[in-house]
């Protein structure tokens, strides 16, 4: 066996996420390969070849790889698959974006976010927002992975010695252009890979009352989820929601405030290490999952919560 | 131009998901089904997109048994013009699926395709990037807005950290992601009109598709079940639980 293994980067570092997809590469088994495409990413591929694990570090650096677009990643991908039995990346959002077009382009299945491996060929993966989990058998030749990072702990980032490959061929498919970005420059952490994240539900009662809740994540260095039922009532835009239909997080510590804990709420949220729920109504459903529990007035609670930590 | 949606019936998600007692699969007898909400957004997103002079057609395909025309009736009174059922008795795979629609992209030409970024039981996210792949389209995945102007699909996604935009050459496919739209409801008028649209049957045998098997689900399981917690009494128990239990470091690292 031989596993290809798709580094996540930003083309100045590694992410922290291909640590963990190499955890699940190595529980596989065999050699592993780890390709670094991107513009201008020597630095990565330097700290790539210190990983503990892998043998040879792939380095494919062209503007062409600059931003992961889809359509030119995903041929470079193909284009070396030959040598190797399995393909894995950490489910980001650009292997999301990438790796079925490699599956579809191998015309294999792809194995989409595992959280566990059974065998070379046997896998664990969440099914129906995680209410499910269904171990899955691949019959092709090729297997095309996502990993769920957070169901994997990480590699030593430090102490490997694998050697540099520079791969020279650039696919420029001309179909599709980067134009801009946006990127949130808010000193919280993202959401989906944050260790601590505290949300807050329809008991906020309004926007303003947020800024309680952002205090408490400033202390902790936390981000800021919110329910559904936070988001359509205003309180917060959509890209905060945390749920079934939204951001599906695991994080060391999750604390709902004013969350009743509806299903399509605990479906984002309860692969959380430890989950605190804070909420004046001690009936409420969140409070079957939590860990911790504290009925009780979030305005009072918020504040108090802010000044002793 | 011709827009094509796909859309999926799935269980509803307010519905618990229970499995069933041999661990086969997730049990959906007597289920509440409805429109994938992220298909539901695809099909919002035609509709305006129709409305604001850009679509003239809008054409809506579900792949699976008979009762995924209730769906396709759900698509129709919302605002598609017409629908294709694709009929198989299984659910089949997501390469399965992409070559099922590349082959009715080809009959049709549209300009643009819209799928849901990926559907609320399998929760595979791989039909849209494979359709694009297998025809060799470009792709705006998780989109958040999409814009067409001068032959190009300008389309913002939501990536990890932020948003990126891109601009595709047409005929495109597009993936939705939750800040797209609010999609509307069906009015009862619509409803009625919606069951004299044209609803066209074929088999993937009729498109020349084989549906092969990639991937075997084996087992379904529930995952372990959280055992309850306890409750504090106050803010101080609260920090000191976390702290000396839970073992949390609480503060700031970094």
């Amino acid at each position: 066996m031989s596993i290809l293994l798709i580094a996540e980067h930003d083309n100045n570092k590694l992410n922290p996420v291909t640590l963990s997809a190499v955890t699940a590469a190595r529980q596989i088994g065999g050699e592993i390969t780890m390709l670094v495409a991107g513009s201008s990413c020597q630095s990565v591929a330097n700290d790539a070849v210190k990983v503990m694990g892998l043998s040879k570090v792939l380095l494919a650096d062209s503007a062409v790889y600059e931003k992961g677009l889809a359509e030119s990643l995903s041929a470079l991908i193909v284009e070396l698959a030959a040598d190797y039995s399995h393909i894995i990346a950490a489910a980001s959002s650009t292997i999301k974006d990438a790796m079925p077009r490699v599956a579809a382009l191998l015309d294999v299945g792809q194995l989409t976010e595992i959280v566990g491996v059974e065998s070379e060929d046997t896998f664990k993966r969440p099914i129906y927002a995680g209410n499910a989990i269904a171990t899955v058998h691949s019959h092709d030749a090729v297997k095309v992975i996502t990993v769920r990072a957070s169901a994997f702990d990480k590699v030593e980032a430090e102490g490997g010695n694998a050697s540099i490959d520079v791969v020279n061929v650039v696919f420029d498919m001309g179909v599709s252009r980067f134009v801009s970005e946006a990127l949130l420059k808010s000193d919280r952490p993202e959401l989906a890979v944050a260790n601590t994240v505290i949300s807050g539900g329809r008991g906020m009662g309004s926007a303003e009352s947020f800024n309680l809740l952002e205090k408490v994540a400033d202390k902790l260095g936390a981000a800021v989820g919110a329910s559904r039922a936070a988001v359509d009532a205003g309180f917060v835009s959509n890209d905060l929601q945390v749920g079934q239909t939204g951001k599906i997080v695991a994080p060391e510590l999750y604390i709902a405030v004013g969350i009743s804990g509806a299903i399509q709420h605990l479906a984002g949220m309860k692969e959380s290490k430890v989950i605190v729920a804070i909420n004046k109504d001690e009936e409420a459903p969140i409070f079957q999952v939590a860990d911790y529990g504290l009925v009780g007035d979030l305005f009072e609670i918020l504040p108090e919560l802010e000044a002793k930590l | 131009m011709k827009i094509i949606v796909s859309v999926k019936r799935v269980i509803d998600y307010n519905v618990k998901v229970r499995v069933k007692t041999d661990n086969s699969d997730v049990d959906l007898t007597n289920v509440k089904m409805s429109l994938n909400p992220f298909c539901e957004i695809a099909v919002e997103e035609a509709i305006r997109l129709k409305e604001a002079g850009v679509a003239s057609e809008i054409v809506v395909v579900s792949i699976g048994p008979n009762a995924v025309q209730e769906q396709l009736r759900t698509a129709m009174a919302l605002g598609a013009d017409r629908a294709i059922h694709i009929e198989t008795e299984m659910q089949p795979e997501p390469l399965n699926v992409a070559k099922l629609l590349t082959k009715i992209v080809e009959a049709e030409e549209p300009g643009l395709v819209i799928l849901g970024k990926q559907s609320i039981d399998s929760d595979n996210n791989q039909v849209g990037q494979m359709l694009a792949a297998l025809t060799g389209w470009p792709q705006g995945t998780f989109a958040s807005e999409v814009k067409i102007e001068d032959g190009k699909a300008l389309v913002t996604r939501e990536v990890d950290g932020g948003l990126r935009t891109l601009s595709l050459t047409l005929p495109a496919v597009v993936t939705t992601d939750l800040r797209l739209n609010e999609p509307r409801y069906a009015k009862l008028p619509d409803i009625m009109k919606a069951k004299r649209k044209p609803m066209e049957v074929k088999t993937p045998a009729d498109l020349n598709v084989h549906l092969k098997k990639h991937i075997s689900q084996l087992k379904v399981e529930t995952p372990p079940q959280r055992q309850v917690g306890i409750k504090v009494d106050s803010v101080d128990a609260l920090i000191d639980k976390l702290k000396n239990e839970a073992k949390i470091i609480l503060r700031k690292l970094g």
